[in-house]
C-alpha cells in the first residue's frame, strides 16, 4: 500500500514547468561546468533517490532513452518503480548501452569506461552519467579550465568516482568521445561537459 | 529624410485578411462544404491523408479547403497538425491478404484467384471533358457485384509458392521497426525506414524517379504484378487483452512490383519485389513507390549504382514536400545582409579590377 | 487564446522537448558537433526557422524574455511572426532590447550589442553542415568530421583566391570550434564571426529541416578558417550609419532611388535606436533633417 503511494506520488507540481525549471539548470549549468546551480520545486522519489537526481530524472528520461542504475536503486521496488511511472525509462543492465546512468554509491560505481563513449561519426551516442552528491563543500578543490570557464573554476564535490583525475583525463583524451557527468546535490546541481580539463594533478 | 519601414505586424495581419477574403471568394457563391470536398474530390483529400500522414478525412478536407487546393500547403497543414499528437503505441502491421477489395488488377496473369477487378478506375475512360459534371446532374448507382467475396490472394504469395519470387525480406536481426518521425534518419536506412519516407513523399517526385528507372537510369524490368484498392483492418494490441482490438478500417492501395530476377550460383534464379503503400486510393503514388523501392535495393541486391533513383541520400533527402517547399520558398525571406556582403565583395573586386587595368594601361603607355 | 487550449506550454509536446534537451546538452558537452535530432514538422515552414523554434520552445520558461530578430531587425516581418507565435502559446514577455533579453533568436545576425552571461542566442540554421557544399553526401561529410579531415575546405578557400584574390566567402564563413569540429555559423556576414569567439553568452544552433541541433558554449574559442598570408578580415564600411552615426556596426544598403543614390544604415534596429536615443544623430537622420530645415 504505502511502496504504491510512494510510487504514483512526487512528480512536480507542475510538470512543465517544473522540468523546464531543471532543464534549464541543467543547461546552465552544462554550459558552465563547475557552477553550482541551485534549484526549487523538485520532485520527490523513494530513497535511495534525492529530490534534485529524481528531478533530473523526470525531466530527461522517457521511454526513447535508455538508463542504467546502481545497485541501490535496482535494489529499491519504490525507486525503481517511481522511476519507471514517472519517467517509464526503458531500463538496462548494460553500461555501455545506456544514454543515462543513475549513481548513488559512487563508491563502488563502474569506471568511466564501461559506460558509452560514441563513436568518433556519432559522439553524442555516449552515457550521461548522473551522480547523486551530498553537496558541493568539499575540502579538496578541483580546478577546472575549458569552454565554458572564463579562466578557471574551483569545483569541490562531496564525492568523486575512484581515481577520478586519471578516469578523467582519460575521457578528456578521448574527445570527442566520452562521458560527461551530472552531478545531484542537495538542491543544488552541477556538471562537467567531456570537454573540461583539470589542472590539479591530484583530487 | 529617410524612416524606416515598419509595421511588420500591421502588414502580417492585413495580408492574412486578405488571404481569408481570396480563399472565400465570391460571397454570393455557396461556401464548399467539407463533406463536399470528402464526398467529390476524395482523390485530393486521399493525397493529403498520405503525404500528410493521417489518416482523417475531414481534417484533410478542411486542410484542402483552408490551403485554397494547395496541396502540398495542404499536406503541410495536417502534418503540423500530426506532429503534436500523442503517440498510443503502434498497431499491428495491416494485412492486405485480407482486404475489402474494390479494385485489383495484375499485369502479370490474366486470370488468377479472386479474378480482375477494374473497380472504380479513370482506366479506360476518354479523356474528354464532360460538360455534364458542371452540372448536377443524376448520376446512376453502380452495379453491385452478386456472388460472395472470394478469397484473393497476393500475387506474389502466388508466386512465392514455388519460390519464383523472393520472400518479402527480412530486417537485420534484433532490429526494431523504425519510426521516422521521432528518430533522425541516419544513412544509410533499412528499408523499413525507406518505405515510410516513401510513403510520405511527393508523389510528383517520386513519379519523376520511377519514369526515369523506366528510361534506362536504374532499370529494373517491372512487371505490375498486382495492384490492390481496398479497405484493410487496423488492430493494435493492447497488454491487457488477449486479442487485438479493431481501432477502424482504413482504405489503401498497395502495388507490389515483379522485377528483374536474381540468382547465383548457390541460389536460383528469383523475381525481386517492389513495394508500395499508400494511404486511400493512389495507384500513380503507389506504383512510382514500388519503382523506387526496388531501384532502391540496389546496395541489398549488390546492384551497381549509378542512377538518381537508386540513390537513397539523394532519393529520401529530397522526397519530402513540406521540406522541400519549406526550403524553396524560404527564399522568399529577407536576404539583405547576407546579400549586402555580397555586394560588397563585387564593388571590391570590381574596383580593383578597374584598377589593375588602369595600371596595365598607365604602363602600356 | 481558447483556441490554442490543445496546445501545450511554447507549443511542443513534452516528450519533443525531453528528446530536444537531451540533444542540446550533448550539443553543448561537444561544441561545433552537430547532434542529430528528431526534428518535427513546426506551425511555418521548414527553412523559416523550425529548427530555431524548436530550440527555443525547449528552452523558453516563464522567467524568459525573448527577442526575435531577421537580419538584425526586430520588425522584419518572419521576426514578428515567430514572436508573435511565441506570445501566443508561451505567453512570455518579449523586447526588442538586446539587452533586456535572456533568450535572443535570430536570423542572419549576432547584436552590435555586446551579449551578457546568462543570455542565450538561438541561431536559425538552414544548412548546418559547413561541408555541404564541397560534399553533399552526409555518410561522406560524417566522416570527414570524424577523421578530422578539413583539407577540402582549405583548398576551396584558397581556389576563391587563387580565382579572386580574395577569400570569395562573405557569409555563413567556416570557423573552427575549440580547435576540433569546423562549424558553420549559420548565413551571418563573416563581420559577426569575431562575436562568436569567447562570448559570454550561450550560442545554440538548430536546423529544423536538417534535424541538427549544435552549440558554443560561453567562453569558447571560435577561429575563422584562413591563411597565414590571407588573414581572416571582415568586412568594413566607408562612412557610419546614416541615422546614427555608428562607425563599425554592420549596415544595411537602403536604396532611395533609380539613378544611384543609396544610403547606408544599421541593420541591427535595437543598436541603432538606442544610440539615436542616447543623441546620436547620423547625416540623413530625422532629427538632422529637422534641424537643418
Ligand atoms: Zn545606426
Amino acid at each position: 500500500m504505502r511502496a504504491a503511494t510512494q510510487v504514483f506520488e512526487g512528480g512536480f507540481a507542475d510538470s512543465v514547468l517544473g522540468s523546464q525549471e531543471i532543464f534549464r539548470a541543467l543547461m546552465d549549468a552544462m554550459a558552465n561546468p563547475g557552477r553550482i546551480v541551485s534549484v526549487g520545486d523538485l520532485a520527490q522519489a523513494p530513497s535511495p533517490l534525492t529530490p534534485v537526481a529524481a528531478s533530473i530524472a523526470a525531466t530527461l528520461f522517457d521511454h526513447d532513452a535508455t538508463v542504467w542504475c546502481d545497485k541501490p536503486i535496482k535494489a529499491s521496488e519504490a525507486a525503481l518503480g517511481w522511476l519507471k511511472f514517472h519517467t517509464g525509462l526503458e531500463l538496462t543492465n548494460d553500461p555501455a548501452g545506456a544514454d543515462f546512468a543513475l549513481v548513488t554509491d559512487i563508491d563502488n560505481m563502474p569506471s568511466f569506461d564501461a559506460f558509452a563513449k560514441g563513436t568518433s561519426e556519432y559522439p553524442d551516442r555516449s552515457t550521461t552519467i548522473i551522480l547523486q552528491v551530498a553537496g558541493f563543500e568539499a575540502q579538496t578543490s578541483l580546478t577546472l579550465e575549458g569552454p565554458g570557464i572564463k579562466g578557471t573554476q574551483a569545483f569541490s564535490p562531496s564525492q568523486l568516482p575512484r581515481m577520478f583525475t586519471e578516469q578523467w583525463a582519460a575521457n578528456r583524451g578521448a574527445f570527442p568521445r566520452g562521458i560527461d557527468l551530472i552531478f545531484a546535490g542537495n538542491g543544488l546541481l552541477a556538471a562537467l561537459p567531456r570537454t573540461t580539463r583539470i589542472l590539479n594533478k591530484e583530487a | 529624410m529617410y524612416v524606416a519601414v515598419k509595421g511588420g505586424e500591421a502588414a502580417i495581419r492585413n495580408a492574412h485578411k486578405l488571404l481569408a477574403d481570396r480563399r472565400r471568394g465570391d460571397r454570393s457563391v455557396p461556401a464548399i462544404g467539407l463533406d463536399q470536398i470528402v464526398e467529390q474530390l476524395a482523390l485530393a483529400v486521399d493525397r493529403v491523408m498520405a503525404e500528410g500522414s493521417l489518416y482523417d478525412a475531414e481534417l484533410a478536407a478542411l486542410a484542402v479547403k483552408q490551403a485554397r487546393g494547395d496541396m502540398i500547403e495542404a499536406i503541410f497543414l495536417v502534418r503540423a497538425y500530426r506532429t503534436t499528437l500523442p503517440r498510443f503505441g503502434y498497431t499491428k502491421p495491416v494485412e492486405t491478404s485480407q482486404m475489402m477489395i474494390e479494385r485489383r488488377i495484375s499485369a502479370t496473369f490474366k486470370d488468377l484467384p479472386g479474378g480482375q477487378l477494374l473497380g472504380p478506375t479513370f482506366d479506360y475512360t476518354h479523356r474528354l471533358l464532360d460538360p455534364e459534371l458542371a452540372e448536377d446532374m443524376p448520376v446512376e448507382m453502380p452495379d453491385k457485384r452478386v456472388e460472395a467475396h472470394e478469397h484473393t490472394p497476393r500475387v506474389t504469395d502466388i508466386l512465392g509458392h514455388d519460390g519464383m519470387i523472393e520472400a518479402d525480406g527480412d530486417m537485420p536481426d534484433g532490429s526494431e521497426i523504425g519510426d521516422l518521425t521521432r528518430e533522425p534518419l541516419t544513412f544509410p536506412l533499412e528499408r523499413d525506414l525507406r518505405l515510410q519516407a516513401l510513403a510520405r513523399g511527393d508523389e510528383g517526385f517520386l513519379l519523376g524517379l520511377a519514369y526515369s528507372t523506366q528510361r534506362g537510369y536504374a532499370r529494373s524490368h517491372p512487371f505490375a504484378g498486382e495492384i490492390r484498392i481496398g479497405e484493410v483492418e487496423v488492430e493494435l494490441e493492447v497488454a491487457e487483452l488477449d486479442f487485438p482490438l479493431t481501432l477502424g478500417r482504413i482504405r489503401l492501395t498497395e502495388c507490389q512490383m515483379v522485377n528483374q530476377f536474381k540468382g547465383s550460383s548457390k541460389q536460383p534464379p528469383q523475381f525481386t519485389r517492389g513495394y508500395g503503400l499508400v494511404f486511400g486510393q493512389s495507384e500513380r503514388k503507389s506504383m512510382s513507390m514500388a519503382l523506387c523501392d526496388r531501384a532502391l535495393r540496389a546496395r541489398e541486391l549488390g546492384e551497381d549504382i549509378t542512377a538518381a533513383a537508386q540513390d537513397e541520400e539523394f532519393v529520401i533527402s529530397h522526397s519530402d514536400n513540406v521540406q522541400s517547399t519549406g526550403f524553396v520558398e524560404h527564399l522568399k525571406l529577407p536576404h539583405y545582409v547576407d546579400f549586402q556582403a555580397e555586394l560588397d565583395l563585387v564593388r571590391r573586386m570590381r574596383g580593383e579590377h578597374e584598377n589593375q587595368k588602369s595600371q596595365i594601361k598607365e604602363a602600356a603607355e | 487564446m481558447t483556441e490554442l487550449a490543445t496546445y501545450n506550454f511554447a507549443y511542443l509536446d513534452e516528450q519533443t522537448k525531453r528528446m530536444i534537451r537531451r540533444a542540446i546538452l550533448k550539443a553543448i558537452a561537444i561544441p561545433g558537433y552537430q547532434v542529430p535530432f528528431a526534428s518535427r514538422e513546426m506551425p511555418m515552414p521548414y527553412g523559416w526557422g523550425t529548427g530555431g523554434v524548436q530550440v527555443t520552445a525547449a528552452i523558453i520558461g516563464p522567467n524568459d524574455t525573448l527577442k526575435v530578430i531577421d537580419q538584425g531587425a526586430d520588425d522584419t516581418t518572419n521576426a514578428v511572426s515567430i514572436r508573435a507565435f511565441f506570445q501566443k502559446v508561451a505567453n512570455v514577455p518579449v523586447t526588442t532590447k538586446t539587452t533586456e533579453a535572456t533568450i535572443i533568436q535570430t536570423r542572419h545576425r549576432i547584436p552590435e550589442t555586446a551579449l551578457q552571461a546568462g543570455q542565450t542566442l538561438v541561431y536559425q540554421v538552414p544548412i548546418p553542415e559547413p561541408l555541404r557544399f564541397l560534399e553533399p553526401r552526409e555518410t561522406e561529410t560524417r566522416k570527414m568530421h570524424a577523421l578530422e579531415e578539413y583539407g577540402l575546405m582549405h583548398v576551396k578557400l584558397y581556389e576563391d583566391i587563387a580565382r579572386h584574390g580574395h577569400i570569395a566567402t562573405t557569409y555563413a564563413y567556416p570557423v573552427k570550434v575549440e580547435g576540433r569540429y569546423v562549424m558553420d555559423p549559420s548565413p551571418t556576414p563573416k563581420f559577426d564571426n569575431p562575436k562568436m569567439h569567447n562570448s559570454p553568452a550561450l550560442q545554440l544552433f538548430g536546423a529544423g529541416r536538417e534535424k541538427r541541433i549544435y552549440a558554443i558554449p560561453p567562453y569558447t574559442q571560435v577561429v575563422s578558417l584562413d591563411f597565414e598570408d590571407h588573414p581572416f578580415e571582415v568586412q568594413t564600411f566607408s562612412q557610419p550609419c546614416a541615422l546614427c552615426a555608428a562607425k563599425g556596426s554592420y549596415l544595411d544598403e537602403v536604396i532611395l532611388d533609380d539613378k544611384g543614390g543609396s544610403m547606408f544604415v544599421c541593420s541591427d534596429t535595437d543598436f541603432c535606436e538606442e544610440r539615436q536615443a542616447a543623441g546620436h544623430r547620423g547625416h540623413l537622420s530625422p532629427a538632422q533633417a529637422e534641424a537643418a530645415e
